[in-house]
């Protein structure tokens, strides 16, 4: 297992290095110049941008600003915004938001989604598991702008149960709820389906008969055997999730106005700020990265039948 | 909602498992008729009629709006604001479902919006296909140290979030057309289905009629094209369909930032976008173009749905 | 054995070898599937002892495993239903008890050992962890102790090194152990009956003879009654005491096991009894019994053998025929010997 780590770890190098490349000349290609940007519609001084040129390491070619970027990253430099902040700043206020959310949107998605696709596999072809059916596909097909308004509209604004957006400045854990609700919602859709395939199959294993045989009482054939073989194809599934959710939850995020990951890179990108996007996106693929790691292991202790060399 | 496309097709439920044994060995057989039971048993699926009759439905008013309405979607008539409410009983009419902020007819605008989503969505589907299915194909027939190179490829790219990526690219341009969203989206998505496609092929390859087209002096092309294609196709078909009323959903998404389509083009995330400062005052404004969007998603991935029960059938 | 196991022995109420424990009455059970509704079991009637070995023959589709789920308490439902017939386990209808009771019996007096073992066994969970359930659940023991148990089950069933392989999975395992670990799961808590269906069909030849060993040593050893469904009519003359053979879902002919096969009572006996490959018959043709088994979906009217029986005759085809009491040339009873045939007679004496 140890081995195996070691390999996929070092396998990652290249994948980073070459999505870090990617990303860095998709980001510096952005048109317009940023710099100049700075000083509005005013025309700038020409010794002045020159000078805030040199000092951001933008006067060079676009492959000498790479090896630089490359270079500095693995000192931990992300670089700096046009307004002269640190990029590691900047991620560092951002990532914590979205990491609350990001994780509430995931336990949302897991407890309810397995929960109701355990149900409707448990009674496959009856009325809840038709509806379950029905309605995680019309949910699947709402696009997440839509949602996001209906469901501000109905709980925040008419029934009043939650805020309709975040304070910027004191959010509370609370204020979360919604958009997290919202952020997992097309998941939550795809696990209960996930779930309610994976449980109807499972039921008819030979193995669920045995367990019935011994004389176990339901809760125990359900929870120990059924359930654990069935979290299976689940798993794989959630792991690519949580990179996804975390992946800038650009829209939700803006819909209820949440200072996190999302927020920072729509106007960043709006901005053009090159280094701020590229820093954003390389602690993402990271996140990525290791997300599907962690799912290839957690596969293995599901299921004793793989083993990593 | 970071990466529309992938979670259309998550990994568990769309996604074809590499061993397909005997499905593949059944379609080696007879690989020809394998479309025609498709279509057989397709066409007794409920669940199919109404999304390829939804479906047909749409590509009319992508073709011909003019058929369905005769008002200038881009016509704007100030004395017709917002608070001008939807007239129910004038069917077909300019104020069927009542008028926008700049008081352009919702219906007519919902009518032409098709045609951006229809031409994203089949765009990058077939660009995506083919594209990622060349790869993919390359990659698992040639195995080796093209595959690997491919592979770690497709990997990088994978890395990048879908609608984050889009952003990115579209950022660039100045002006941005129905082609701009289609070119953006089908750089970042052909990833998936080179996977499909190499894993297919791969099992593909191993069997038995491959290996007798070989011993039988069969070119390259001629195996690739001729043998292992049609029987490789088929999960790609699946995912492709299911990925388009994803892709759909991406446009819509990336107008709805302001950074997608942009007038005059008329698209229904542009619509959205702008009916959710009135939602209180108007909410038939983003009720029309948010429902034919969801619709169409919908019907897209109701059509994947059916054509992966009827290509295969293990995966019910 | 040690200790532990014989106290548990001592302390339980066994029945008394001989005594009836399981008597099946009037059977019936059908399943409604998209085709129509299948009678799988029309009217099954048999019986073993404490301490007996009942074989259950017949062709694959005849209504063997279907009845052994009825038993256990296992048939799936839907589609599976059960339309009339007892189960008396012990003089108890099992039919007419609750949910809760039935669950009670199973694993603990009536267990099962199944086919195949390799997809009977829940492959993501250690064979230490599925054996040690038994005592967890029915008996509330620790996790420390149930393991203990499991080992010593485990070393029971002569599996080697059982301490070490506690922890192994089942697919870690060979054929012929993963049907000992089955084996073990069954005998845990010395149930008063065992229900086996075809433990060995899926082994090599060499390890179905030393699986059967084990198991009817083991079933001498604790005294256990044992249904044996099989297709195997070698190993029923090595183990069984009496035989219940079935076509279409019924009993067609019963009797002790020496009785049948020296004098079948029953012209689908006689066929499969025909058919068996035997030494001193070498180089002769082997015997089939023509035609195909019935469709369950529309058995045919009056005795279900006889679109392929040779002494069928019109009675045949309208009438179905009662499990009769056989008897000798003289009218006396044969005990223990029935047959569904309106010519047993001729068949047995003819
Ligand atoms: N769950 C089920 N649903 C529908 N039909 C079933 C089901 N289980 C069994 N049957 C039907 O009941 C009939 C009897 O099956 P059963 O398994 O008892 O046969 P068997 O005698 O055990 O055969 P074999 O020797 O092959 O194990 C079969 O024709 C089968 O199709
Ligand atoms: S009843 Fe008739 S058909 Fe049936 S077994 Fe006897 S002789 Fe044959
Ligand atoms: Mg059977």
């Amino acid at each position: 297992m140890g081995r195996y780590v070691a390999r996929r770890l070092l396998q990652m190098i290249p994948v980073f290095l070459g999505t870090v490349t990617i990303i860095f000349f998709m980001t510096r290609m952005l048109p317009g110049d940023p710099a100049a940007a700075m000083w509005g519609d005013k025309a700038a001084d020409p010794a002045q941008l020159a000078a805030f040129k040199h000092q951001m390491g933008l006067d060079v070619s676009k492959w000498q600003q790479y090896l630089n970027y490359m270079g500095d990253l693995f000192t931990g430099d992300f670089g700096t915004t046009m307004g002269g902040r640190k990029v590691t700043d900047v991620i560092g206020e951002a990532f914590p938001v979205t990491i609350q959310l990001a994780l509430l949107a995931f336990a949302f998605e897991l407890v309810v989604g397995v929960a109701i696709g355990l149900f409707a596999g448990l009674r496959r072809g009856k009325a809840f598991d038709k509806s379950t059916l029905v309605l995680t596909l019309l949910l699947i097909s709402i696009p997440v702008p839509v949602l996001g308004f209906i469901f501000q509209n109905v709980f925040a604004i008419q029934l009043g149960w939650v805020k309709p957006t975040v304070q910027a400045q004191h959010m509370t854990f609370d204020q979360l709820i919604l958009p997290a609700v919202v952020l997992g919602s097309i998941s939550l859709a795809y696990v209960a389906r996930l779930t309610r395939t994976s449980i109807a199959e499972n039921l008819k294993a030979d193995y669920m008969r045995t367990a019935v045989a011994k004389g176990l009482p339901r809760r125990k054939v359900i929870g120990t055997h059924l359930l654990r073989n069935s979290m299976i194809p689940v798993v794989t599934f959630l792991g690519t999730d949580l990179g996804a959710l975390m992946g800038g939850a650009i829209v939700t995020e803006g819909i209820f106005n949440v200072q996190g990951v999302g927020n920072a890179l729509y106007h960043a990108i709006g901005r053009s700020e090159g280094a701020t996007v590229s820093g954003f996106v390389v602690v993402l693929v990271l996140v990525f990265l290791f997300a599907s790691l962690l799912v290839d292991l957690l596969y293995a202790v599901l299921d004793p039948r793989i083993r990593y060399a | 909602m970071p990466d529309m496309i992938e979670k259309t097709a998550p990994a568990g439920e769309n996604a074809i498992p590499a061993q397909r044994g005997t499905a593949a060995e059944a379609k080696a057989e007879k690989p020809r008729s394998l479309g025609l039971d498709a279509w057989h048993d397709l066409r007794k699926r409920p669940v199919f009629v109404i999304s390829a009759v939804l479906i047909v439905l749409l590509v009319l008013f992508a073709i011909a709006p003019s058929l369905f309405t005769s008002v200038d979607p881009r016509a704007g008539d100030l004395r017709n604001h917002y608070l001008t409410k939807p007239n129910y009983l004038h069917f077909f009419q300019g104020d069927w479902f009542g008028y926008d902020g700049q008081g352009r007819s919702i219906y007519a605008r919902m009518i032409y919006g098709a045609r951006a989503s229809v031409v994203v969505g089949i765009c990058v589907t077939a660009g995506v296909t083919v594209l990622g299915g060349l790869l993919g194909m390359i990659a698992g027939y040639y195995g080796g140290w093209v595959d690997t190179i491919v592979s770690r490829f497709t990997d990088m790219v994978f890395g990048i979030p879908l609608l984050l990526g889009a952003l990115v690219i579209l950022n660039a341009f100045q002006v941005r057309t129905v082609w701009s969203v289609v070119f953006a989206l089908v750089v970042l998505g052909w990833t998936q289905m080179t996977r499909v496609m190499r894993g297919s092929v791969i099992t593909v390859k191993q069997s038995d009629y491959v290996t007798a087209a070989k011993a039988l002096g069969a070119g390259t092309g001629r195996i690739m094209f001729k043998h292992i294609l049609p029987n490789a196709i088929a999960p790609v078909i699946v995912v492709a369909t299911i990925a388009l009323g994803g892709y759909i959903a991406t446009e819509a998404t990336l107008s709805f930032l302001g950074i997608g389509l942009q007038d005059p083009t008329i698209s229904w995330g542009i619509d959205i976008n702008s009916a959710q400062k009135v939602i209180r005052q108007a909410p038939f404004a983003l009720f029309f173009p948010a429902g034919m969007l969801s619709v169409t998603v919908l019907a897209f991935i109701m059509l994947g749905d059916a054509v992966r029960d009827a290509l295969d059938p293990k995966l019910r | 054995m040690t200790t532990a196991l014989e106290k548990t022995t001592a302390a339980k109420d066994r029945p008394v070898p001989g005594t009836p424990l399981l008597e099946v009455r009037d059977l019936h059970v059908e399943f409604k599937t998209r085709d129509g509704v299948a009678k799988a079991v029309n009217g099954v009637n048999y019986s073993v002892a404490a301490g007996e070995t009942l074989a259950v023959l017949g062709e694959s589709g005849s209504g063997k495993s279907v009845t052994a789920q009825t038993i256990m308490g296992i048939l799936d439902m839907p589609p599976g239903r059960i339309t009339s017939g007892e189960i008396l386990f012990r003089g108890q209808d099992m039919l007419k008890m609750s949910g809760e009771e039935r669950r009670k019996i199973r694993g603990r007096k009536i267990a099962m050992i199944f086919q195949d073992a390799l997809s009977s066994l829940n492959p993501v969970l250690s064979v230490g962890y599925q054996l040690g359930e038994m005592f967890r659940v029915h008996q509330g023991l620790s996790k420390k102790e149930a393991k203990a148990k499991a080992i010593e089950l485990m070393d029971r069933v002569r599996i080697p090194a059982a301490a070490q392989r506690v922890n192994d999975y089942p697919h870690q395992f060979s054929g012929g152990m993963r049907q000992r670990i089955m084996i073990a799961m069954a005998l845990a808590l010395e149930p008063d009956l065992i229900i086996a269906d075809e433990p060995t069909t899926a082994l090599d030849v060499t390890v179905q003879a030393q699986v059967m060993d084990l198991l009817a040593e083991l079933q001498a050893e604790y005294h256990m009654g044992l249904i044996l469904i099989t297709h195997d009519l070698g190993v029923v003359a090595d183990v069984a005491d009496k035989i219940a053979v079935m076509y279409a879902g019924r009993i067609v002919e019963t009797a002790p096991v020496h009785d049948l096969y020296a004098n079948p009572a029953h012209p689908y006996t006689e066929g499969l009894l025909r058919s068996i490959p035997r030494l001193d018959q070498k180089g002769e043709e082997l015997y089939a019994i023509k035609g195909l088994p019935p469709n369950l979906y529309k058995v045919p009217a009056g005795c279900a053998f006889n679109p392929r029986c040779d002494a069928a005759t019109d009675l045949c085809r309208t009438e179905s025929p009662a499990l009769h009491q056989v008897t000798d040339r003289d009218g006396a009873e044969l005990a223990g010997r029935k047959s569904a045939c309106h010519f047993w007679k001729e068949t047995l004496h003819g």
